[in-house]
């Protein structure tokens, strides 16, 4: 026989929504330490102005190599610091990051249908303008920082290249690999920018009504194909080039020594 | 026990409300909407409850289970298992009467995009198109305005802005129709200003709910903002267009369609 509904007594009056109950701010907190993390770390390593280059490997965070001899009240500027800049207004603006960084370090939202912290609600009701003014507003140049991100990659490539060149003779060594991996990571992150896929080919309503477009549809196609994993590539090759530059550092302070294979 | 499920339901109006609980039988493959219904069928027949299809096509059913906007007739009982289940109405909309909720401004704000219009040449003929230019669009034919990703969008669900923005569900229609190739009209403007694609500030719920599982942030919205930085935001792509390197096809103004064309007539 089947149970019958039962109902009980009515609970103590309750706000119309409820709290979810899965583990809503795991996603948040692991971007928040990993991003936390690397900028902490891109800063000691901007500043430090040291220990970014042995024999052919070059820290990612130095490259291109820039020769500076310019001093304020009497410090030397670190190359990293002109170079960072670009790469960073790459990832601050791009679409993945910018959902991660307004969930993790603005809260807003922190997560799907969580209310946001009083204090922040309260502060900002009525006043969100999400990105309509500055300095938000800035987010809808991200394809200029990917015209120098794209432009970056080229240098990376030849540093890469490089790593497998040991005093003018082909070799390979763990850094060599770690190089190549950083690369290949950071080049599926570029190209698969949303930017770049709007560039290539989004942007037109008729594919078929030439044979450039036709060939335009095509590479959105497959800048489509890498664009549905872009923030994994975001976030893989956000850590790779903390791996490579830590790899770096560690040969350059002799911490360790790069096996070499041949 | 192990054969009763407790669900706290929602039970009130636009006055006020409480969580009432009931024990119901848990039946194989059951999913919340059966639940609810055992409840109307055999304890509360008062309870009130959108839904038509029960099949996750009509968008009827959405409410919000423990805290996340979902189709009730699409939510498994065993994924919440160990634990009650909360039914609430959606928390963006005004309510009605228990998990009813009034969600007539998403038709008032979608009567203000115009439909298709054909580009001259192809007025009152029928449109030959050919697959690769309607493949994009054809994902978003795939909506069935549940309206969960506007209850979940955080603009309209914390921030309120009604005023300016018109949520995921609107950008997806007016993604549909830019994109359109035979679309003649210039949207870009309506989408800058009085539908505040700059308000979104990419945080993918909409994404996440969406029972059809519709790309709305990578393939509606960032699209869409991309072709609004086109025009707006993009000065290198201005001078460009000025000078005749870049050439685009020029659509005509939103303001050159006439009200009527742009009117929904709905029965009072």
């Amino acid at each position: 026989m089947a149970i019958q509904a039962q109902k009980t007594t009515p609970d103590k009056p309750q706000p119309q929504r409820a709290t979810r109950k899965d583990n809503w701010w795991l996603s948040p907190l692991v971007f928040a330490l990993v991003f936390g993390f690397f900028a902490v770390w891109a800063t000691f390593r901007a500043f430090q102005n040291n220990y970014y280059e042995v024999g052919n490997y070059l820290s990612p965070f130095y490259a291109p190599t820039i020769q500076l001899s310019w001093k304020i009240m009497g410090f030397n500027i670190s190359p990293a610091l002109l170079i960072l800049p670009f790469p960073l207004s790459f990832r601050m603006t791009c679409y993945y990051y910018r959902k991660a960084l307004y969930r993790s370090f603005a809260a807003d939202p922190v997560a799907c249908a969580v209310k946001e912290p009083e204090p922040l609600y309260k502060l900002r009701w009525k006043k969100y303008t999400g990105e309509r003014v500055f300095p938000f507003v800035a987010m809808n140049f991200h394809r200029y920082a990917f015209y120098a991100a794209a432009l970056f990659m080229i240098m990376l490539w030849i540093d890469a290249i490089k790593a497998f060149f040991f005093e003018g003779r082909l070799g390979m060594g763990i850094g060599s690999l770690i190089f190549l991996v950083n690369v290949l990571l950071l080049t599926l992150y570029t190209f698969s920018c949303h930017s770049w896929r709007h560039l290539i080919g989004g942007g037109q309503d008729c594919y078929s009504c030439s044979a450039m477009n036709k060939t335009r549809y095509g590479l959105w196609a497959k800048v489509s194909f890498l664009n549905e994993r872009h923030g994994n590539w975001a976030m893989a090759s956000l850590i790779s080039v903390l791996v490579t530059d830590i790899y770096v550092y560690l040969l350059a302070t002799k911490v360790i020594t790069d096996i070499r294979f041949f | 026990m192990a054969d009763t499920i407790i669900l706290k339901v929602y039970r009130g109006d636009a006055e006020g409300g409480e969580l009432h609980t009931y024990e119901v039988p848990k039946s194989p493959h059951m999913v919340v909407l059966d639940a609810i219904h055992h409840i109307q069928r055999n304890q509360e027949p008062s309870l009130a409850c959108r839904w038509n299809c029960k099949a996750a096509k009509c968008g009827s059913c959405s409410a919000e289970i423990n805290g996340m906007p979902r189709l009730m007739c699409k939510a498994q009982v065993d994924d919440y298992a160990g634990g009650e289940i909360i039914v609430t109405p959606m928390h963006t909309f005004p309510i009605i009467k228990d998990l009813v909720t009034d969600v007539s401004w998403n038709y008032r704000v979608s009567s203000k995009i115009p439909p298709l219009v054909p580009k001259p040449e192809y007025a009152d003929k029928p449109f030959n198109l050919q697959q690769i230019d309607v493949d994009r669009v054809q994902e978003f034919r795939k909506c069935i305005e549940c309206f969960l990703c506007q209850d979940v969008c955080h603009v309209l669900r914390e921030h309120q802005r009604t005023d300016g923005f018109f949520g995921p569900r609107q950008m997806v229609k007016i993604a549909s129709l830019e994109m359109h190739p035979m679309d003649n009209l210039n949207r870009r403007e309506q989408l800058k200003n009085e539908g505040g694609v700059g308000f979104c500030n990419i945080t993918k719920c909409c994404t996440e709910v969406c029972p059809e599982h519709i790309h709305i942030t990578d393939n509606a919205i960032i699209p869409l903002k991309e072709r609004v930085a086109d025009d707006y935001f993009d000065p290198v792509q201005g001078l460009l267009r000025k000078i005749g390197i870049i050439k685009r096809e020029r659509k005509q103004p939103l303001d050159s369609v006439p009200n009527e064309q742009t009117k929904i007539h709905r029965p009072v």
